[in-house]
Formats: C-alpha cells, structure tokens, sequence
C-alpha cells in the first residue's frame, strides 16, 4: 500500500496535481487551546454553496485526499451538508475534530458517510492537564466519549498529541489511552506561530534537552539508532530534492478562500472567490515560487550536513521570514536526533561569540 | 450462464489521475490503482449494463484483446473488486450508482 501511495504521489507531481487539499470550514472553535495559531473570529466564512463549490472544483483539479478541518469543524451548522457533499464527489475523507461534539447521531452521519480517518486532538490522559490546555472544562471526558462512539462505529480514529511544556511528561499515557481506544497514536513536538506572524506561543514548545529524550523513546521513534543517526552524506541527489510536498501535490484553503501552499506556510497565493482553484494551482505567481526552490537554492541549508535528512518546514522558515531560509524548530530537531548542530545552529553562534568582541557607542555631544 | 451486472460503490474514494483509476477501499483502506482496461470496465460500471456487454462492446471495441479471454478476465477483475467492496455485483441490474468519474 505505502508503494502505491508513493506511485499515487509521484505521479500527481509528475502531471502537477493537487492530490491533497486541507480545506479549513471555520475559525471557529469551543475550545481555546493555549497553543493554537488560529484566530476564533469570523470574518466572513465561505458560504455552504462557496464551499460546495469549491470542492466541485478540486474534484475537477484531481484532488483525492480532503482533510475537513478548522478551528471546530462541528460549530458549523451545515457541516454534514459539506461532508456529503464531499463525499459524493468521492474524496477520500479525513475530519479533524476534538470529538467534544460527536454524539450518536454525529457518530452515525460520519460512518454512513463513509469518511476514512477520524483525528482528534488528544493532550494529556489527564483531565486537570488536558483541560487546562483547552481551557474547556470537561473536555478530555467528552472527547474520549466522541472517540469511543465513533470506534463503536468501527471508524478509524486517530490520536494526535502536540507536545508542550504543559503535558511533555503525559504522552505515555496518552498512547496508552489510544491503545485502549483502539485509536492509532501520533506525537508531534512542532508549535506553529500564530498565522498572523506573532510567535509570543513558541515558548510553549519544548526544548533541546527533552526533545533528545522524546526522540531516544523506541516506543515513539521504534529503531533509535536508525532514527539518530548521522545523516547521510550530501550528493547531487540530495541537492535536487524538493523540500515537501506544500504547493507541489498539496495545498491549502482556509475559510475565506484564501489558498496557501500548506496550513502551516501562510503565503497569500490567490483566494477561491476571486479566481477559479485551478487557475490559482496553475497559474499563481506564488506557488510557482515555491515550486521552483529545491534544496540546492537554500543559502543556507544546502550548506548544511543534516540536508538530506532534515525535517526542514518551509512554511516554518518562511514564518521566521525567508521561505528559502533554515527553519530553527528543525534545526534544533536535527540536532536532538544527532548531536550534530545545524549551519544555521553555527552560524548563529559564530554571530553571538563575535558579537561581544567590538562595542561601539554612539558619538555623544 | 446468466449476466452478470457491475455498479461502482458510493462507499469507496476515487478520482481520475491522468486517465488511470485511483480507488480507495472501504473496507480496509487498501488503495488500487486500475490499468487502462481497468479503468474502461469501472467507468462503464453503471449496475444496467451487462459485464459481457460491458467487454464486447467497449474493451474489445478499444484493445487488441480475444473476446472469450477477455471476458473471463473481466469477470476475475469484478470479483476482486467486489471483495474490496469497490464494486458491486449482482445478477439483476443495480439501481442508484454514483458518477464514474471526477477529474
């Protein structure tokens, strides 16, 4: 399956199609996580027929995977209206939801829909810490009861925990809650910066010393060596490579149109109410760009020995404000796998140690 | 030997890359990708026309293929899919099916 899948991809760059699609239906959400990126304000949410609209056209463009996200996508009153619709334009359909809304009737639409994977967003196995991160009370219970309804219903569901300061030490039991669920279990220590640029919740995020620990977990990583090792040495090959998938087979919607390369790289590159999708996935001058950047053209990274196999995130790098500058939350993975420090990582201390050699005061009158 | 009716499940996922079938299962997920035959017998899939016809009428109007072979091919291909859930077999024709095709 996972050949086919890496053909299926291969062949949608080869004839340049949007074989993914994030399409965020709201903002809007109950729950107010203490590490969102999202503003919960509407400023004017595409409509039922927009989005329905929308999803004729990205059936058109060859689009095969469809995640429905939000914010909440349940504080939508018509959400089951867009799911069918998507459905019967045949997608194949993963909804990310915190489940705190799923009762047996949504439980029952979302099977008979026939929706493929279910992931919701579970922080702690612990109420007092979970809660606190959603600042929802009585969150974690009430998601644990939508997942348990819609394994009743034999969806698949997956768990996903965003490591943090608040809930570094609880992933075990969330894994083990997953097992017990019969979900599957993800772990991702990444803390996006809000879409707006503001990046004051980065430091929730956890640092180098515990990231080691994370990444030196077999239960999380499986083989550690594997997963540790050097990276392997830079050719030709690996200057040619291209740095993800964002805007080359993927990309993404938000709820007002706007299409980006991927959620987590906020380039304005068109907007669905003013352009047709494909004359945007085509044509704009944005996607292009970032179609056109392979590592090689990085001034940094390709100088880097962690190139081949760095997690880079360009839409992190264009966050920290250069789409073809080095993304530090990578570099600093890269490090706690390795031991190894990052160009970038050297670069910036070469600049800290130089820094304090010269002083220079303004002239004074 | 009575006819054999194919209808293409609403169940599954599926979009059209490049003139070649991607379906997903929904039974279990398992991906398939349909050669260009493939492709024709699941497009022309609409649960009213026979699998025979189906065969003589479109794969062998469109390839160099022997018609009893052909048939017999077509035939293991349908049940393969249907144990996938992906299509639906029956020997009456079948209502309600889904559009062949997006993309």
């Amino acid at each position: 399956m996972t050949t086919l899948m890496q053909e299926m991809n291969q062949r949608a760059l080869e004839l340049g199609l949007p074989v993914s699609v994030h399409l965020d239906v709201t903002y809007r959400c109950n729950e107010r996580c203490v590490h969102c990126y999202l503003d919960h304000d509407d400023y004017g949410e595409m409509t039922t027929t927009e989005i329905c609209d929308v999803l004729d056209q990205l059936a058109e463009a060859g689009v095969f995977f469809l995640t429905l996200s939000g914010g909440e996508v349940l504080m939508r009153m018509d959400f089951f209206q867009i799911l069918e619709h998507a459905r019967s334009r045949l997608f194949c359909v993963t909804i990310k939801t915190n489940a705190f809304m799923i009762r047996e009737r949504e439980a029952d639409r979302i099977h008979d829909l026939g929706v493929e994977t279910v992931q919701v967003s579970i922080y702690s196995h612990r109420p007092e810490v979970h809660d606190a991160i959603t600042k929802l009370p009585g969150s974690l219970k009430r998601s644990i009861a939508g997942i348990r309804l819609l394994r009743s219903r034999e969806l698949k569901v997956t768990i996903a925990n965003v490591l943090m300061r608040q809930n570094l030490n609880d992933y075990a039991g969330v894994r083990a809650l997953a097992r017990e669920l019969g979900a599957r279990f993800t772990i991702d220590p990444t803390i996006t910066p809000k879409m707006d640029g503001e990046r004051s919740i980065l430091v929730l995020g956890i640092g180098g010393d515990d990231l080691r620990q994370v990444f030196r977990n077999p239960d999380l990583v499986g083989n550690v060596e594997t997963f540790c090792a050097p990276p392997p040495a830079v050719d030709e090959d690996v200057l040619d490579e291209l740095p993800c998938s964002a805007g080359h087979t993927a990309c993404y919607i938000s709820p007002y149109g706007d299409v980006f390369p991927c959620v987590q790289f906020p380039l304005p590159s068109g907007n669905v109410r003013k352009q047709k999708f494909l004359e945007i996935w085509r044509h704009s001058a944005q996607l292009n760009e970032v179609r056109s950047i392979r590592a090689r053209d990085l001034p940094v990274c390709s100088t880097c020995s962690h190139v081949g196999s760095c997690t880079r995130c360009p839409g992190l790098a264009y966050m920290e404000g250069n789409m073809r500058g080095p993304s530090s939350q990578d570099c600093e993975k890269s490090f706690a796998r390795t031991g190894i420090p990052s160009a970038n990582m050297i670069a910036r201390n070469s600049a800290r140690a130089m820094s304090g050699l010269v002083q220079i005061s303004g002239l004074r009158q | 030997m009575s006819a054999i009716y194919i209808a293409r499940s609403r169940e599954i996922a599926a979009r059209n890359l490049g003139g070649e079938m991607m379906i997903m299962s929904p039974r279990n997920s398992t991906l398939c990708n349909l050669n260009g035959v493939g492709t024709l017998i699941w497009e022309a899939a609409d649960g009213q026309t026979p699998l025979e016809e189906i065969v003589a009428g479109r794969v062998c109007a469109e390839f160099d293929v022997e018609p009893a072979q052909a048939l017999k091919d077509a035939e293991s291909f349908a049940w393969e899919l249907a144990e996938l859930g992906i299509l639906l077999l029956s020997d009456q024709p079948i209502a309600s099916v889904p559009p062949h095709s997006y993309g």
